[in-house]
């Protein structure tokens, strides 16, 4: 890549991504480290030069909790059940969890990326967000 | 004695905690200032300090940003060199590693370091979206997860790995109300049961409301000189013998391990390595309890207790005063209060006070050597200094 031209390997890229229902990394050409959500700068050999990688999109959960006290834009949603997933290549990504009751969520069950509704907001920052979802 | 001093405070101030209504951030500043310049008469404040660093997170609070130069203006120093440093809640326990970068760089021989937030005239709502700025935007904010939310998705973990209970995290809270509850200064000095905690509602399960910090007004500063000059200003100086301050991923989700934080282990080592003492050889602590598993996760980080045994140190009583190494006699960010911005020097002033004998109902019996430990965010920023007595 030329030092002057802007990389696709962007976290706008990767909601545009997500909109078509693709879960997309970033994977440096020079070591091989997969980075999710994509850099333009590998943090690992600060190589420029990436390809995409698609990721299963289902994981195991990590960690989670249940919100009950949510910002004002999240207040009609609450309480809702967010966690971290840990995905395939050692990358994890953070998100919330819904189709479940929140009594039969467990560390370590296996999950499933919900693109179900995905629209784009109209203001920055423009980006759909994803759900996780019971395998 | 171990630990060659790297500066020495030599005076401090901490306003009063709480809900001020009616102050503007810079008068709680001044009120801090007045406290440090009267406890310090040799010291002349227009001739003698050369530099303010100042602690401060949000300009959303106030509308208010430029705070060093405001600072400095309200504090009677006009023309030092004025400088805010940010990260987050640990924006002036960066602020007082910058101050002895400054001091060691001989560019300066008396500093003021200092910190101040005015939170409480916000809504809670608002005071949620300003602090939650501190953590990732595109995965963790947009998708809904709070600053409680953060320190939850540790709680579970912590509770899932090591067994540690709600009712150990509440312990926490027992704990640090009972030492707020000696502290005029706290912003709430009442005790509270296990109870109270346990049947307080859910905010981020399994962290409930009485497992949070306070939305607090408050500042605070110190003093600091080289020294070889500390005896000129005053008889009973604390020398800062360690300081060490590490960064982490923005994203709590990033992180290799969500039982730790790694960027605090990283400056404990630092500063203890610099002091050239160990965990067994701190009589007392303040730590970043933004949370109660906060302080149970920042015991372990600190090698206060082994991994996953800090749930049980503090229900033991170890870090209660009388304990074998109290933590956060100061009532901590739980119930002194957690104005961002002022918490870390608010930390060195607790400190500051009992390593000269100050601290009162709350002293911690021939206490020599202190830390302190101050988190920014989920932890991508912490700032660990070692004090020991003059």
């Amino acid at each position: 890549m030329n030092m002057s031209e802007q990389s696709d390997f962007t976290i706008e890229q990767f909601y545009k991504n997500v909109l078509q229902g693709k879960l997309l990394a970033g994977k440096c050409k020079k070591c091989g480290k997969v980075h999710l959500p994509p850099r333009p700068l590998c943090d690992e050999c600060f190589s420029n030069e990436f390809v995409w990688k698609e990721i299963p999109q289902r994981g195991k959960l990590l960690t989670y909790t249940i919100i009950q006290v949510a910002p004002a834009q999240f207040q009609s949603m609450a309480p809702y059940a967010v966690g971290i997933v840990q995905l395939e290549d050692g990358v994890r990504i953070p998100g919330m969890i819904r189709g479940v009751a929140s009594e039969q969520i467990k560390i370590g069950m296996e999950l499933a990326f919900d693109f179900g509704i995905c629209t784009a907001t109209q203001q920055w920052p423009q980006w759909p967000r994803y759900y996780f979802k019971p395998l | 004695m171990k630990g060659k001093p790297l500066v020495s405070i030599v005076s401090a101030g901490l306003s009063k905690f709480g809900k001020r209504e009616g102050m503007y951030g810079r008068e709680i500043f001044a009120e801090a200032v007045k406290e440090a310049f009267d406890r310090c008469p040799k010291l002349n404040p227009k001739n003698d300090i050369q530099a303010l660093f100042v602690g401060h997170m949000g300009e959303s609070y106030e509308h208010q940003g430029h705070t060093g130069a405001t600072m400095a203006d309200w504090a009677g120093l006009l023309h030092v060199p004025a400088t805010r440093t940010e990260a987050a809640c640990a924006s002036s326990g960066a602020a007082l590693r910058t101050a002895i970068q400054a001091v060691l760089s001989g560019l300066a021989d008396v500093v003021m370091v200092g910190g101040v937030e005015k939170m409480t005239h916000r809504t809670t709502a608002e005071v949620t979206e300003f602090l939650a700025m501190a953590s990732d935007y595109p995965f963790e904010q947009w998708h809904g997860i709070t600053f409680p939310g953060l320190y939850a998705l540790m709680a579970t973990a912590h509770m899932h790995d090591y067994g540690t209970t709600e009712e150990q995290l509440a312990n926490v809270a027992v704990k640090n109300h009972y030492h707020g509850s000696l502290n005029p200064k706290a912003q709430i000095q009442k005790e509270i049961t296990l109870e109270n905690v346990m049947s307080s509602r859910v905010i981020a399960w399994p962290l409930k409301l009485y497992d949070c910090s306070l939305i607090t007004d408050g500042a605070s500063c110190l003093i600091l000189t080289k020294p070889e000059l500390a005896r000129k200003f005053t008889d009973l100086p604390v020398h800062i013998v360690g300081s060490g301050q590490a960064s982490d991923t923005i994203g709590l989700y990033e992180r290799e391990t969500l039982t730790s934080l790694e960027a605090a282990k990283i400056a404990a080592k630092k500063a203890y390595d610099m002091a050239e003492l160990k965990p067994s050889d701190i009589d007392c602590a303040e730590v970043h309890d933004c949370f109660t598993i906060a302080e149970i996760i920042a015991y372990e980080d600190l090698g206060f207790c082994e991994l996953g045994e800090g749930g049980e140190l503090v229900a033991d009583g170890e870090t209660k005063l009388g304990g074998r190494i109290p933590v956060n006699t100061s009532g901590g960010l739980k119930a002194k209060g957690h104005p961002v911005g002022a918490t870390g020097t608010g930390q060195a002033y607790e400190m500051y006070l009992q390593l000269t004998g100050k601290a009162d109902k709350r002293q911690v019996k021939d206490a020599a050597v202190g830390l302190t430990h101050n988190v920014g965010g989920s932890g991508a920023t912490a700032t660990v200094h070692i004090y020991r007595r003059g």
